[in-house]
């Protein structure tokens, strides 16, 4: 599936929660399925600091495509993450390097982009993009 | 003329909380078609209608530049400005008007304090603050150590979060020369014994600067009684706009202190060589000030004026200690900050979930706390947790509201497990 096609998907997915605690319940349900980064690798420079809760990711590429893994120590955290991933693993660098990810908005959760709510998504996506972007220059 | 005494005594002790809740709008709302919770009245407090009125009344009505006009509006102006200072004055018990200086808030108020009065102290002069100052009241001392090679102590802490007294008294030696700490810490709750610490810094000759950001909503505040040198807070805290808040300082060392920023209004003659500065308290007040916010927050206490501050202290204690005891009865959770003496604030953590977590859960149920360090990172290095949960509450918060918060911890736990 392309980049665009998982949005859509995800995005039909949230659409059947209109009460907030059954998205979030879902969101943290996610988190369950993130592939987690080996421990050994939960080093300071796989760190994303966000104000509130800690995100460790790695990215690697195999065979021409992006493989992420992650963790944190929230659980909404890391079902975000976990969305995140969805979406860009297993895509080109180029793709993830110049995704727009609107599904950030269609299901709600834009208000954990805003610097205020610190939890590091905005960070989470920058070093996404990065790990791409050192990807297409390596 | 007794029974009208007695009568209007009445009806200032009649603590309706229902009453109290409808002067403030904001709390009729809906936050995710959930009725607000607001419980982070720590951070920053409601307005009452009394206060958004004085705001759009000054803005569409009263607006113009104070101390300099002879125009009717600017006289009008100044006039409800240096009311504000006198209110201001009479409710902590100021002697004069001249020892209230406004400013930004507490954070601007400390760095003045550190900014001016520092410029007193010399080499190996030490200040002593308690580790449960907020980074407010840590930071502009440390920079004004490395500034003037002065040395910061910090008196520590015990595990229920009170300040250990003899500690504190070891710390404090005839090299400090200013004491600094938070009267309620806004982490824990705690309230400071501030008349006991000025009885042993005077003793050996130190100043004191209180950091009344969290005391000024939840107490009666008198300064002279306290005999603190420095009283600090911000009017946002205290159901006033943000942007304003007021440093007291005893007229004497206001007199001794050089001025903090230069400018506008805080001059009494200018020439190129030589500047000569205006009185107390416009030495402090470079530039226009926040009109608005000084006017505003002089209706904030006027407000305050109409209640029984004695009620409120003993309903808030109560509210506390209910929310406490009902978090209590969760297993895994603990309440960070257990001091004899408390108020209004109840921070805890619960083993294996990440305050983020709940904080966002309780956001989707219409509920504000405050989740994290709280501006008290070295607090938290201390209980070694990365941060807490906080409610915060004030006079208008209810115990159904806490009942209703406390099924939405359950909740939230549960789907977290
Ligand atoms: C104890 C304490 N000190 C200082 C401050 C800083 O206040 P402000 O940000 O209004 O300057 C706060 C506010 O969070 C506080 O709770």
């Amino acid at each position: 599936m392309t980049l665009q096609e998982i949005q859509e998907e995800i995005i039909s997915e949230f659409d059947v929660f209109d009460d907030w605690m059954d998205k979030y319940e879902y969101i943290i349900d996610l988190g369950k399925e993130l592939p987690i980064i080996d421990p050994l690798k939960k080093t300071d420079d796989r760190l994303i600091e966000g104000c509130q809760s800690k995100v460790w990711l790695d990215a690697t590429v195999v065979d021409g495509k992006m493989q992420f893994t992650a963790d944190s120590d929230a659980i909404i955290t890391k079902g975000i993450i976990g969305l995140l991933i969805r979406v860009m693993n297993e895509q080109s660098p180029e793709a993830v390097a110049t995704a727009d990810l609107f599904f950030i908005q269609k299901i709600g959760l834009q208000e954990h982009l805003s610097p205020t709510r610190s939890n590091g998504l905005i960070g989470m996506v920058k070093k996404l993009k990065m790990s791409a972007l050192q990807a297409l220059n390596a | 003329m007794y029974l009208c005494t007695m009568m209007a005594d009445e009806t200032k002790k009649a603590f309706n909380v229902r009453a109290i809740r409808e002067q403030f709008p904001a709390l009729s709302q809906k936050i995710y078609n959930k009725n607000l919770i607001y419980f982070d009245n720590g951070a920053t407090s409601q307005k009452p209608a009394m206060v958004l009125d004085a705001i759009n009344q000054y803005y569409s009505k009263d607006n113009a530049n104070i101390h300099r006009g002879v125009h009717f509006m600017s006289q009008h102006a100044t006039t409800e400005y240096e009311t504000a200072r006198k209110t201001i004055q009479h409710y902590i018990h100021a002697k004069s008007s001249d020892e209230i200086i406004f400013t930004k808030g507490t954070t601007d108020g400390i760095n003045l304090i550190a900014s001016s009065y520092g410029e007193l102290l010399t080499e190996g002069d030490e200040i002593l603050i308690t580790a449960m100052e907020h980074h407010s009241n840590i930071v502009p001392w440390q920079m004004l150590c490395q500034r003037k090679k002065l040395t910061l102590k910090v008196a520590p802490i015990n595990l229920k979060g009170e300040l250990i007294t003899e500690e504190f008294d070891r710390l404090l030696t005839d090299k400090t020369k200013l004491v600094s700490v938070t009267h309620i810490s806004n982490t824990l709750g705690t309230i400071n014994p501030i008349a006991e610490i000025v009885k042993k810094a005077h003793a050996v000759g130190a100043k004191v600067v209180v950091d009344g950001a969290q005391s000024i909503q939840h107490m009666a505040i008198d300064v002279q009684a306290l005999d603190c040198d420095f009283f600090v807070f911000s009017g946002h805290k205290v159901f006033g706009p943000t942007g304003i808040g007021v440093l007291y300082g005893k007229e004497a060392l206001l007199e001794k202190m050089p001025p903090y920023q230069g400018g506008g209004d805080m001059i009494a003659k200018v020439t190129f060589e030589r500047t000569t500065y205006n009185e107390l308290p416009f030495k402090f007040e470079a530039g226009t000030p926040h009109i608005a916010g000084g006017i505003c927050l002089g209706k904030a206490f006027e407000f305050l004026n109409g209640l029984d501050l004695q009620a409120i202290q003993t309903y808030e204690k109560e509210i506390t200690e209910y929310a406490q005891d009902l978090l209590d009865t969760f297993e895994d959770l603990s309440i960070i900050g257990e001091a004899k003496h408390k108020t209004s604030v109840v921070s805890f953590s619960i083993k294996g979930i990440h305050p983020f977590d709940i904080g966002t859960l309780l956001d989707k149920q219409g509920i504000a706390v405050r989740t994290g360090h709280h501006c008290t990172q070295p607090l938290m290095d201390f209980f070694k947790i990365p941060g807490t949960i906080r409610a915060s509450f004030a006079f208008y918060n209810t115990k159904e509201e806490i009942d209703t918060f406390i099924e939405a911890v359950d909740r939230s736990m549960n789907l977290l497990k």
